[in-house]
């Protein structure tokens, strides 16, 4: 058999004893946990925000003061109405807006019982206002206009426009985003450390193995592709293993990021198996390729984190 | 064909890894300068401490001279990348005094390592790693490792692993320090059949009837300079 490397034997250098087989998978194991983490936190950040921001941005809300008060005439002879029915008359007649839609007083009393503490059907101590909740046709309204307007026939009528949340929400969300990624970059440089560190345990405890094979003419490619193959197993295999472990994890992430989604499926799941399902069917597909991803990331960094320190190390030889 | 022109090494002045693996106190080698011609044989002699091993180390390329030029099979080895150093290497053979054995690998795997460093197939070096461990005494234990034999054993292997892949350059640190009279016998037929083969030989050693079996100029060091090359 004729390997690449040094051929003729799969263990030339004694790199079985020479490098952990115990802690380098189990290190990389957890290193490969955390990042799928992280990984998750950055996707259901992004995911989240698109969900969020298509409703926040067209989002309109509209407070209407004593609602069941007639509205001023605009037309001479006009069909006197109540405020909040002119209002929504107008925001439906505007073209820049959509699905406008009356609160009912049910809606209201749970809008504001944190505030108020009343219960369904009791009555307020102060007089609350009509609220129209709306969507407009553009992601970015300007609504000064239709605040004068609306303010024309139901004065002290208020507007307020989704955009002022959507930017915070962006900016918490670059911010989430941010830091998942650091994480992911962070736990990658501690993975390759434990590499570096373990390989170069295995390169002093084989140094006189080396020196030989170095003094018969072996090239730095040569010994560095022995270690690199080890290496490259051990991480390959604790890459796989967190990626499985952490699979629960994100199947629980998953059913949490499901009751945000307005997945049917998930609505009406009924029971932990129909719930499980529902929560494969929000996570995004490359979750599922999750342990091929990152066992393959795993093997990349050990493979070249070892290149790196064999080369270096072999330097010092003459 | 070694040339060396007013070589010197002062382990005090080698880089630290390397100085790490060698007395750190003296200077092992100062002005040293000769020419052997491709297939000349040379006996290097001289006392413990004299600097044997460290002449040979810069012909084995196991350290770089501190002052001076050493060139190699026409080849200064201080002007060669790593992988053509590597490659200049594998055409010197080399026995070491401690054998420097892979303590994992059989005495057939050891004795095959030169070969499959240069490629060489399982099936093309079999015959050649066979015949020679035949000719050292050792056909019977091939799967025996270093240390399940004994120490004129591991020498016989250090010998057939030096001579295996016909080096251009073969040096010898003491090779008949464990051998008994015979197997030093047969060494040294072996040394003299490549030598007529063509191969530059060096052999360092105490050995004065060894040397006195064999008639070739002698080299002596003492404490560090060559005192007599002829």
């Amino acid at each position: 058999m004729v390997k690449r490397g040094i051929p003729g034997s799969a263990d030339r250098i004694g790199l079985r004893g020479a490098m952990s087989d115990r802690l380098l998978p189990f290190v990389v194991a957890t290193m490969s946990f955390l990042a799928a983490l992280a990984l998750t936190g950055n996707f259901a950040a992004g995911q989240l925000a698109v969900h969020w921001l298509g409703g926040a941005r067209k989002l309109l809300i509209v407070e209407v003061p004593d609602p069941g008060a007639p509205a001023v005439e605009t037309l001479p002879g006009a069909l006197k109405i109540s405020r909040i029915a002119a209002v929504k008359r107008l925001l439906e007649s505007s073209g820049k807006v959509i699905d406008a839609r009356i609160l009912s007083d049910v809606e209201l009393a749970h809008m504001v019982k944190p505030w108020l503490g009343s219960d369904e059907g009791a009555t307020f101590p102060i007089a609350l206002p009509g609220v129209i909740v709306a969507h407009s046709v553009s992601p970015a309204p300007t609504i000064a206009a239709l605040k004068k307007q609306l303010s024309a026939i139901a004065p002290k009528t208020w507007v307020e426009s989704g955009q002022r949340w959507s930017r915070r929400l962006v900016a918490l969300t670059t911010s989430l985003r941010a830091c998942a990624f650091a994480v992911l970059i962070l736990v990658a440089l501690v993975a390759a450390s434990v590499v570096i560190v373990t390989v170069r345990a295995g390169l002093a405890q084989r140094r006189e193995a080396i020196e030989i094979i170095h003094g018969l003419g072996a090239q730095d490619a040569d010994i560095a592709h022995q270690f690199a193959g080890r290496a490259m197993h051990l991480t390959a295999l604790g890459g796989l293993y967190g990626a499985l472990a952490s699979l629960p994890a994100l199947l629980w992430l998953g059913s949490l990021a499901a009751g945000f989604s307005e997945s049917a499926g998930f609505a009406h799941a009924d029971g932990a198996l129909s719930r499980l399902r529902a929560s494969f069917d929000v996570l995004p597909a490359v979750f599922l390729a999750g342990p091929l991803i990152f066992t393959v990331a795993a093997a990349l960094i050990g493979w070249a984190a070892t290149q790196v320190t064999v080369h270096g190390w072999l330097r010092r030889l003459s | 064909m070694i040339r060396f022109f007013d070589v010197g090494l002062d382990y005090r002045h080698i880089a630290s890894p390397l100085r790490a693996q060698h007395p750190a106190d003296a200077t092992a080698l100062a002005s040293v300068s000769f020419e052997i011609e491709p297939g000349g044989f040379r006996w290097l002699t001289g006392a413990s401490g004299a600097g044997k091993t460290s002449l040979l180390k810069l012909m084995y390329l196991a350290l770089p001279p501190t002052t001076g030029r050493v060139e190699l099979l026409g080849e200064d080895p201080s002007r060669l990348n790593r992988r053509r150093k590597a490659l200049l290497r594998r055409r010197i053979g080399v026995v070491y005094q401690d054998f420097r054995l892979l303590r994992h690998l059989s005495a057939y795997d050891n004795v095959a390592l030169p070969l499959r460093l240069a490629r060489r197939s399982e099936r093309q070096l079999h015959a050649d790693v066979t015949e020679l461990l035949r000719w050292v005494g050792l056909a019977g234990r091939l799967e025996h490792r270093p240390d399940e034999l004994s120490g004129g054993e591991q020498q016989r292997i250090a010998i057939a692993r030096a001579v295996v892949a016909r080096p251009s350059i073969l040096l010898a640190d003491e090779p008949t320090g464990n051998l008994d009279d015979e197997q030093a016998d047969r060494l040294l037929h072996l040394i003299t059949a490549l030598n007529r083969l063509g191969t530059t030989i060096v052999v360092a050693t105490h050995n004065h009837g060894l040397i006195a079996r064999y008639s070739a100029p002698v080299m002596e060091l003492r404490a560090g300079r060559l005192v007599h090359h002829g």
